[in-house]
């Protein structure tokens, strides 16, 4: 059976015409996808659905550093930081700064990558587990200074974060705001959703592009054995931190996105737990592997939701009342989910298929 | 008052604390390579079980002698935190053994949501207060005040942290542990039971845990459903920063933590001329962690460890 799905996939897929038809069908359901959900389950799906993507982004950019170049970092969320108050700052009554998007995701992007940079030269020499507690310890000091800048100079208003963002807006008009093209009508949601899934083919595009290019290879090279890849001519110093800087850079452009789009930015949304869950999208989709990544994202964006949508009224419907926290119950589930999933898959959802052969035998080394 | 001598003290106090949690993250690092996320909550379901026991024994017996409460609460958290490491280990990292080196990362973070959320659930949100079971008397000490509970806590870490290094060093069971931990493989060879010593080693890390979780409580009075997680991130930080692995190390790096950081937020603020408040006093912690791999990748008293790991 499996081999026939695999001849039967690579029959279709090598197929031009019917890859072309796959792929238009696919254009046209993502497509129509915000209005379907809009009108069966409400419009806050789409919003969630706009999230799913930011994080798809962020989860894409993490992946870099630990999917291709193997360095466990877990103070990601503090690039997606750095990226949504770069935004907060230059466009918000804050500072009475107003610059347009174009100029502002640029700079967001140089400014995580910058601090990405500031993360990795001093740690080039730091491996596994000890890199991974000083990511973790980094991501908290950006984290503790957005929370306390906002004396003796006050810079990010502090806990109370910064408020009234200004959203993207093209030639004066304001993309949150309801548009009508055509005679259909698109709410903030729906043209955020359609920008949003643009910017996520690009970046889909970016890391298919880099991964087989002959920086993807070093990176790889060096994930798996770094003495090995610098004895082949790489210089895994350079090497290593394209690697911070490039995933930093998407974690900014993603965490300038999520400014716009919520207009508000406070330090809470950027706590260890977010730095986590990212890295559980990557690890838990397919590290390493683009579409597992994805898929990864996807889920652990929308699951918690459908969870939060059911909790309290399953159990009205079985008990007669609420009796477990929903909030608590969601969580729990979440946690059993994450270990049944790497119980199952330890590889994760979707791995990547040349990396399974690597990892089998890496794995059988005492 | 001396107030040097005052943060010097709290910062022992505090660091004996994170020395005995960093003890049950290094044993487990030192013989699996896994980070255990969720050690920290088996500390913090140690003191919400013996906050449980001491409020149900006050309720049927008030008059019951605090030392006999405080034993047969503590027991009974060792107990309860000692099965829970036993099946936290059985059920979601054995499996994962041979799997991808994330792969019980991930599970162990599971573990972590999956525990503080359960104990949300039992215990419920709000701070539950610790009933005051000693009457708190205070000490002078080279110029500054020690309460009693803290100089319980000091004693019994000291205590706990020799008894556990003399078991380590000193029995068959720590030589197979510490065998174990050099190479699986070969102690299985050996004829250790290899299952078995890596269930005892995380059922010694909870019992210590339990014991630091209890103790915590009872300095500040407070019990919540989260304590587990900051105070298990600060742990396991002063693990690596004594070097990860090295159960001196623990020791060291939790002792030299909790003085940077009772002293640190102490005198922060008049270093950078106000500038900084004692709000970053974590970021002390982290700084003087980055700092010291810096310059030594593998942590204070760990071993150099050569490039094919």
């Amino acid at each position: 059976m499996r081999e026939f799905m695999q001849s039967f996939l690579q029959k279709v897929t090598s197929n031009r015409r019917v890859l072309l038809l796959g792929y238009v069908l696919l254009f046209v359901a993502l497509a129509v996808l915000p209005f379907l959900l809009s009108n069966t389950v409400g419009r806050t799906w789409v919003r969630i659905l706009d999230f799913a993507l930011i994080y798809a982004m962020l989860a894409l950019g993490l992946n870099i550093v630990v999917g291709f170049a193997g360095l466990l970092d877990l103070g990601y969320i503090a690039f997606y930081a750095v990226g949504a108050y770069t935004w907060a700052l230059l466009a918000s009554p804050q500072f009475d700064l107003h610059l347009p998007f174009w100029a502002i995701l640029p700079i967001g992007a140089g400014m995580a990558a910058l601090f990405g940079v500031l993360l990795g030269a001093p740690t080039l020499r730091l491996r596994g587990d000890y890199l991974a507690i000083v990511t973790l310890g980094f991501g908290e000091i950006i984290r503790i200074f957005l929370n306390n800048l906002d004396r003796p100079i006050n810079v990010t208003n502090g806990p109370i974060g910064i408020n009234k963002i200004d959203p993207i807006s093209i030639g004066g008009a304001d993309l949150t705001r309801t548009h009508e093209w055509l005679g259909i009508s698109f709410s903030g949601v729906h043209i955020y959703y359609y920008l949003l899934l643009a910017l996520l083919i690009l970046t889909i595009v970016m890391c298919v592009r880099l991964e087989n290019s002959r920086i993807g290879r070093a990176w790889l090279a060096i994930r798996e054995d770094e003495l090995a890849a610098q004895a082949m001519g790489i210089n895994t110093r350079n090497i290593k931190l394209l690697a911070f800087a490039l995933g930093a850079s998407f974690g900014g452009i993603a965490g300038g996105l999520f400014a716009s789009l919520q207009g508000f930015v406070s330090p809470e949304s950027f706590g260890l737990l977010e730095s986590i869950m990212v890295l559980c999208m990557v690890v838990l989709g397919g590290m390493g592997h683009v579409y597992g990544v994805l898929l990864g994202a996807l889920l652990l964006t929308v699951l918690p939701e459908i969870l939060r949508s059911t909790a309290s009224p399953v159990q009205r419907a079985l008990f007669g009342d609420v009796y477990v926290d929903p909030e608590a119950l969601r969580m729990l589930l979440f946690g059993l989910a994450l270990i049944l999933v790497m119980l199952v898959r330890p590889s994760g959802l979707w791995p990547a298929p040349k990396r399974r052969v690597a990892l089998d035998q890496d794995s059988s080394r005492d | 008052m001396d107030i040097f001598a005052q943060q010097v003290l709290n910062g022992l106090v505090l660091g004996s604390v994170y020395a005995m949690v960093a003890l049950g993250y290094t044993m487990v690092y030192g013989i699996l390579g896994l980070i255990n996320f969720a050690h920290g909550e088996v500390v913090m379901i140690g003191a919400m079980i013996a906050l449980a026991v001491i409020s149900t024994l006050m309720g049927v017996s008030p008059d019951m002698n605090p030392f006999t409460m405080i034993f047969i609460a503590g027991s009974t958290a060792i107990l309860v935190c000692m099965l829970l490491a036993f099946f936290i280990e059985r059920l979601a990292y054995r499996p994962l053994r041979k799997a991808p080196r994330l792969a019980p990362l991930i599970t162990a973070i599971g573990v972590s949501i999956l525990l503080q959320n359960l104990a949300m659930i039992i215990w419920g949100r709000r701070y539950k207060m610790v009933p005051q079971i000693f009457p708190t008397e205070t000490h002078e000490l080279f110029g500054a005040t020690i309460t009693s509970v803290q100089l319980f806590i000091i004693g019994i870490s000291g205590i706990l942290m020799a008894g556990l290094l003399l078991v380590v060093h000193f029995t068959k069971l720590g030589r197979a542990m510490r065998a174990t931990s050099e190479s699986q493989r070969v102690a299985g060879l050996m004829g250790i039971n290899v299952n078995k010593i890596i269930s005892v080693t995380f059922m010694m890390g909870a019992a210590l845990g339990a014991v630091a979780g209890i103790l915590v409580a009872g300095n500040y009075s407070v019990a919540h459903y989260s304590m587990g997680f900051m105070l298990g991130l600060k742990a396991f930080t002063a693990a690596v920063l004594g070097g990860i692995g090295n159960l001196g190390g623990a020791v060291l790096g939790g002792l030299l933590l909790g003085l940077i950081e009772s002293v640190g937020a102490g005198y922060i603020g008049d270093l950078t001329g106000g500038f900084l408040g004692s709000h970053y006093q974590d970021v002390f912690a982290f700084v003087v962690l980055i700092i010291v791999l810096v310059f030594r990748p593998t942590g204070l008293m760990g071993e150099r460890v050569s490039e094919r790991a």
